[in-house]
């Protein structure tokens, strides 16, 4: 029997899973699931991984300023990090700046913070889309604040590896430059899953059903991850976190 | 000599029309009081520069008519939402936007406090945020083969403005971990701090706090402001008012809830409680 389990809680179990092996993973502002993705992941690792999140005071290690982090990415000191876009495309470009044409754009957003530089520096890039549809996952994005690839002779040891979204799990294949679909949530079909996808992508072999969140995974995310997000994310961790589903 | 002055009013009134100002993002200390004297002084054309991101006081800046270019990595409220009246001003062309990244403002700063012309930087090649960018330049890295690399002008703000826990009579500056603040201080051509108290005690004669002092060769002027950052909050010191921030980003949605906002909060109650 599979124990009931939130869809936050099935997405942060996906992240944790595509973090194994990392030993220092950061998470930006405003990212509850990608860090309760990988509370949970540093939960399993033992004492092997380190978890920053901005935004915290207790769960950070820097303390030389704003810099420090991007510092320590171009050392190659963070082995993964969490992307979102209002606008992903088929090459894993992504928009976090506006939608209609640049600068006077017709519906602004907040801009691209780190993303332009992460993305080409933090070798897992894990992307994150909350609304899979048409309107976010587009055939190609009205400004790219960061690029997917890059040509050949750019330095560039980061770069996207999956791109996770509340219908399926997409991984990225850089040397192609395009998505192909690895798993889809309980309930996704691929004809679904195409239908509401604006881009171009391929099958794996064999397109699985995403692993559920198992009663060991659930109980820490209830548990001592929900305990670590509270002082960063005290609402996300008691309405999502703070009751069975 | 640091000038210690008797308010954020006093503090802030020379910064001119057209100037430069940077702004610190909100967890590291803004200076709202200071913010809200400028707004009354109805300043206008600053060119608002955002380390690297700005919220409240950014939005409430441009709202006020006070601003005529944004450079940011990003300008959001946060949780509260994306920042209303920023929004509107680039959709409408009344602000000019500078997009940037985090780590090319800090880069710029800190080409800055070294006093060269440029800095080196990695990532960022073939990002629309490089193509519209005319004072960013890709060379070829001399001490490598087949290697791009993007140069960053340095940024040398006229004035540096932000708050901070606490300063001595002689004008040293105490900002903890927010050691962007002491990168913004190294680089402006004058910085303005309002603090929560000025204490008798030296900062700079204790090892502990003066490793998180700003010593007062890069502070222009000091001003008291008890609770300076509200309502955004200080870190360590005090939270912020949600409710308050809340309100601001619903009523900012228009013109009329932001100038509804702007004569009870900022025009008709100079100091919060």
């Amino acid at each position: 029997m599979s124990e009931a389990y939130r869809p936050e809680e099935l997405l942060m179990s996906v992240v944790a899973g595509l973090l194994e092996g990392a030993r220092h993973v950061a998470v930006g502002a405003i990212s509850p699931i990608p860090a309760g993705g990988a509370l949970l992941a540093r939960e399993r690792a033992a004492g092997r991984m380190r978890v920053s999140i901005l935004g915290s005071e207790r769960h950070t290690f820097f303390t030389d300023g704003g810099r420090e982090l991007f510092d320590c990415a171009a050392q190659g000191r963070i082995d993964a990090f969490f992307l979102d876009g209002a606008q992903i495309d088929g090459s894993a470009n992504i928009n976090l700046v506006g939608i209609g044409s640049y600068p006077r754009s017709r519906v602004r957003f907040a801009g691209s913070f780190g993303s332009a530089y992460l993305y080409f520096l933090v070798p897992r890039v894990i992307l994150v889309a909350h609304e899979h549809s048409r309107r976010t996952l587009v055939d190609r994005v009205d400004f790219v604040s960061a690029p997917g690839t890059s040509p050949p002779g750019v330095y560039r040891p980061g770069g996207p590896v999956a791109l996770v979204t509340d219908r399926c799990v997409f991984g990225f294949d850089r040397a192609a430059g395009r998505f192909s679909l690895s798993s889809a949530h309980p309930g996704q079909s691929v004809g679904a899953i195409r239908d509401k996808t604006g881009f171009e992508f391929t099958l794996d072999d064999a397109v699985a059903t995403t692993a559920v969140p198992g009663a060991a995974a659930l109980a820490l995310l209830r548990g001592s991850v929900r305990e670590a997000l509270q002082e960063a994310y005290p609402e996300f961790a008691e309405h999502v976190l703070g009751q069975a589903a | 000599m640091t000038s210690i002055l008797a308010s954020a009013e006093e503090l802030t009134g020379g910064v001119c029309c057209g100037a430069s100002v940077a702004v610190p993002r909100e967890a590291s200390g803004c200076a709202m009081e200071a913010v809200r004297a400028l707004v009354r002084r109805r300043v206008r054309d600053l060119t608002l520069i955002a380390v690297p991101q700005a919220g409240f006081q950014a939005d409430l800046l441009i709202g006020a008519g006070c601003v005529r270019q944004v450079e940011a990595a990003a300008v959001t409220l946060g949780e509260h939402g994306s920042a209303p009246r920023f929004r509107a001003a680039v959709s409408a062309g009344t602000v000019e936007i500078r997009d940037s990244t985090c780590p090319a403002i800090h880069a710029g700063l800190q080409a800055a406090e070294k006093g060269v012309p440029f800095m080196p930087m990695r990532g960022i090649l073939g990002s629309d945020l490089a193509l519209h960018r005319d004072d960013w330049h890709t060379i070829e890295n001399p001490y490598g083969e087949n290697d791009p690399i993007l140069l960053l002008p340095a940024i040398t703000p006229d004035v540096s403005l932000f708050h901070a826990p606490r300063a001595d009579r002689e004008g040293n500056v105490w900002v903890g971990v927010n050691r962007e603040l002491l990168t913004m201080a190294h680089a402006s051509r004058e910085t303005l701090v309002t603090v929560e108290a000025i204490s008798d005690e030296s900062l700079t004669s204790d090892v502990r706090l003066a490793a998180g002092t700003i010593p007062s060769l890069y502070v222009s002027a000091i001003a008291e402001a008890p609770r300076g950052a509200a309502p955004v909050g200080l870190p360590g010191y005090y939270d912020e008012d949600t409710s308050h921030l809340r309100r601001y980003a619903e009523l900012a949605q228009t013109e009329e809830g932001f100038d509804r906002y702007l004569a009870e909060q900022v025009i008709a109650a100079p100091a919060p409680a």
